[in-house]
């Protein structure tokens, strides 16, 4: 390992390494592998742990759907291996660097370790949902492993779904296991300008509740209302049709592959947001969406998983006023100025009970507190 | 042998006025601990071992679970929370200074939420009951484990159970967007709703498959979908299972990811086909049934595809259905498997690795060599696109030492599994049956840190004592009483 002198960075060469720098530490430790996810959650102050050097594709098997790399993995660098395959990440995990004013960019343990989810999400699953094992080190610099290597394991508790989402406050990832997916022959969004925004959500319930396997729904409120329809091209084909029979719509336009991929990257990852300075990512009950939009009362605004998800720009952070527009489900804290971040709680507060099992199962992992401290609190 | 952790005789002695105090937290009547009735409660599904617990609970209420939950806790006694029963693994099996938790009369649906695509329920309603209750207006609730007419959502829960739809709709754990959980201290929380993901630790997910070791849940929020507008069958035979295996392989590499896709080899199929007669070929070594959903034109499409790959891997007698019946037809064999192979034998022990596919004939090899080693037979069904290996093996509990036996046989198959990239469980749970084999495949440190994640929740280790994870207390007398040829529990239901 090494430490480079000006930032006190600490520079693990491989697993055995992290677990040393985890056992050995005094001071609290700041797992990063690309970095892209810092100005999110409560800055941090510790000592940076830069897990660059694990990166690479252990193992990847397309006909088992199974895809091991190291942790800090170039997320690009698995879609490139699984676009060789035609297979792909069924989570689609969106990259908010842009919104953030970063360049593109993120690690496959980064994107588990946020849970980071794209517009599938409401039919495909999160990233959660994805993540079959992992090899970590605890706060205490113990490496161990939970979960498989196929994709169907109940063996012991499931702790790759306790790790996603985690941030990086329970355990060190080195090497992550995941499932993978076909790609689809045609990938195809139509785009439908459906007035007001209640008329949109109207259609993207309608959409969802449809027989037609329609695989992401969302507004963005330049376009209108955007349908996905992926698949073998002859099925799409068909489906297109009756989807729109039964909505009663005419699509304006209809995206095609890369066209309408990077339509629901740019949906995901808030790019449309980047000029404001506050974003809120806000998921609830899909019925939800029109009550908070109009409580929210802003004209920044996109709209995923089928009315499930609210991305909400601001000029000022207002938690309070923000929370207050949720009857329930979760508003996070997704861009914000640091001093911002620090003031004010991140990810929704939780129930007195359940945060009171939230910490002591962080205290199970990490006993000293010395992972990523104060990071989602 | 699987050894039951022995009872604290403090406990048992104090049974009287335990049972006395809960009859005042819930209606005296719904307190059972008279023996009659409380042999009902003395197994679940792995009828090989039992024990009579100190009480049997039946609460109405979360507010009646957490009494109950609050009282165990400050007089320290033990908790086995229950469904229907119905865990292969031993995950309901009770102990003799635990009270079981049963939550048979949470069997309401509390909310059906077309709008949002999902249904609330207490968690004693059947896995079918969900699909039921919305099944007029087309939808349903995707994971199908096969005894899905008993067993409950709450004990899905629990196990985290699959079905032979999981590979394109996933298992339970892909499914649950909320429940209610009563913790060993008596607290009830609320995790996930109708909304997706929490935003903080995925308490949810790790609550999914925790085997009722953490907590008692009183409710489930589930999400429902639309009803495919058609399904239907393939069935191909395979002169070798290698092939056989390889067309497996294809099917998925060509993007294709079946509704259901099973395999079976030929003692299997010998023995479904002279228990249905469905018209299964007796001349091939392995047997797939391949399921697709959907459209109906994408169906179609999909039909002639895997055709044509079966074709290229040297498949024979290619079977399509043309009807719903046909189609049922295809699965009866597949559905009735494990009631046909216990008529060729008085016993058989299901046994339930995942493996990487790709190591199917060399496992399949290693099995047929097992079994003469141990003199017994063994039968192979298997969820083809995930992996997941039911081995059956046959076995008379009448014939000394042979129970025994058909134990080492299955742990040595688990332990394969294992050996060859896989997990000792996909879908049954690791219960009390696979609890000694957890060392196979986690290490000391793997296992401490779940036995801290366990301990979070509930410190003094009260939770379903004796499963999941070994410990080190001394060993009872054997508890094993087993219930052979007909006589056993849940006989009726399919097992698939």
């Amino acid at each position: 390992m090494s430490e480079d002198a000006d930032t006190a960075r600490l520079v693990p060469r491989d697993a055995a390494d992290v677990a040393a720098i985890v056992a050995g530490a005094v001071r609290p430790l700041e797992a990063v592998g690309s970095g892209s996810k810092r100005q999110i959650g409560r800055p941090v102050d510790a000592q940076l742990l830069d897990l660059g050097a694990l990166s690479g594709i252990v193992a990847y098997e397309p006909e088992e759907l199974v895809l091991t790399a190291s942790a800090a993995t170039p997320l690009e660098h698995v879609e490139r291996a699984l676009e060789a395959h035609a297979q792909r990440l069924a989570f689609e995990p969106p990259d908010f660097g842009p919104l953030l004013g970063r360049e593109r960019g993120q690690t496959i343990g980064g994107v588990l370790a946020a849970n980071l989810a794209g517009s599938r999400r409401v039919t495909a699953g999160a990233a959660r949902d994805h993540f079959l094992g992992f090899r970590a080190v605890t706060g205490r610099g113990e490496p161990f492993k939970a979960g498989g290597k196929v994709v169907k394991n109940v063996t012991g508790y499931d702790l790759p779904k306790l790790l996603a989402g985690s941030w990086g406050t329970l355990a060190v990832m080195t090497e992550v296991t995941i499932r993978v997916a076909p790609a689809p022959e045609l990938d195809r969004t139509l785009v439908v300008a459906a007035g007001s925004i209640g008329e949109c959500l109207a259609l993207l319930g309608g959409a969802l509740r449809s027989s037609h396997d329609v695989s992401a729904a969302g507004v963005d409120p330049r376009r209108g209302a955007l349908l996905r329809l992926e698949g073998f091209a002859a099925s799409v084909d068909a489906r297109t049709r009756a989807l729109c029979n039964e909505l009663r719509c005419t699509p304006q336009e209809a995206l095609e592959g890369g066209a309408s991929r990077d339509c629901w990257h740019a949906l995901a990852s808030g790019a449309a947001l980047a000029a404001s300075p506050v974003v809120w990512r806000i998921s609830v009950p899909p019925t939800d969406a029109l009550q908070v939009l109009e409580r929210l009362d802003t004209d920044r605004y996109l709209v995923d998983w089928g009315g499930g998800l609210v991305l909400a720009g601001f000029d000022l952070v207002d938690a309070q006023r923000v929370r207050a527009a949720l009857t329930t489900g979760h508003a996070t804290l997704l861009k914000a100025p640091a001093a911002a971040r620090a003031a004010t709680p991140v990810f929704q507060p939780q129930a007195p009970a359940v945060a009171a099992v939230a910490a002591r199962v962080r205290s199970a992992f990490d006993p000293r507190g010395i992972l990523n401290p104060g990071r989602m609190d | 042998m699987i050894c039951l952790p022995e009872p604290d005789a403090a406990i048992i002695e104090r049974r009287s006025g335990i049972v006395r105090a809960l009859r005042g937290l819930v209606a005296p009547a719904s307190v059972i601990d008279d023996d009659v009735r409380l042999a009902a409660y003395e197994t679940d599904a792995m009828t090989a071992y039992r024990r009579r617990p100190l009480a049997v609970v039946l609460p109405e209420s979360t507010a009646e679970v957490a009494a109950i939950l609050k009282f165990a806790d400050r007089e320290g006694v033990k908790i086995v929370p229950r469904g229907a029963g119905t865990s292969l693994s031993g995950g309901a099996i009770p102990a003799e200074d635990a009270i079981v938790v049963g939550l048979g009369k949470f069997n309401r649906i509390l909310d059906i939420d077309y709008a949002n695509r999902c249904v609330v329920a207490q968690s004693g309603v059947t896995n079918l009951g969900l699909s039921h209750a919305v099944a007029a207006e087309g939808f349903y609730y995707a994971p199908d484990p096969s005894s899905q007419i008993a067993c409950t959502i709450g004990g899905n829960v629990a196990e985290n159970s699959g079905g032979v739809h999981c590979l394109k709709y996933g298992l339970t754990t892909n499914n649950v967007l909320g429940l209610e959980l009563v913790t060993p201290q008596g607290e009830v929380v609320r995790l996930g709703g109708k909304h997706l993901d929490s935003g903080h630790y995925d308490l949810l997910g790790l609550t999914v498959g925790s085997e009722g070791l953490i907590g008692v849940v009183t409710e489930v929020t589930v999400r429902i979908l639309k009803r495919p507008q058609t399904a239907r069958a393939l069935l191909i035979g395979f002169d070798e299972v290698e092939t056989a295996g390889a067309c497996v392989a294809a099917i998925i590499g060509a993007g294709i990811i079946p509704a259901g896709m099973e395999m079976m080899d030929k003692p299997a199929i010998h023995a479904a086909e002279a228990f249905v007669n469905v018209g299964y070929p007796l001349d091939v070594e392995a047997l797939l049934i391949v399921e697709l959903d959907g459209p109906a034109v994408e169906v179609d499409y999909l039909i002639e595809r895997v055709r044509a790959i079966a074709a290229e891997n040297s498949a024979r007698g290619i079977r399509v259905s043309t009807s719903e019946r046909e189609r049922l037809a295809f699965w009866a064999g597949r559905k009735s498997a494990f009631p046909a192979v216990g008529r060729l034998s008085p016993d058989y022990y299901c046994m339930d690795g995942t493996i990487p596919r790709r190591e199917l004939p060399r496992v399949l090899r290693a099995m047929s060599q097992m079994q003469q080693r141990y003199g017994l037979r063994v039968a192979n069904v298997f969820h083809a696109g995930d992996g997941n290996l039911h081995p059956l093996i046959l076995y008379d509990a009448n014939v000394p030492g042979e129970l025994e036996r058909a134990e080492e046989f299955g742990f040595e198959i688990l332990k394969l599994s294992v050996d060859v990239g896989g997990v000792l469980t996909g879908e049954h749970g690791v219960g009390l049956e696979k609890r000694d084999l957890m060392t196979y495949q986690f290490d000391a440190t793997d296992l401490e840190v779940q036995h801290r994640v366990k301990h979070a929740f509930d410190p003094e280790v009260r939770f379903n004592p004796g499963k999941v994870y070994p410990t080190l207390r001394r060993c009872a007398e054997q508890g094993r009483e087993h219930v052979h040829a007909g006589a056993e529990r849940f006989a009726h239901l399919p097992r698939f």
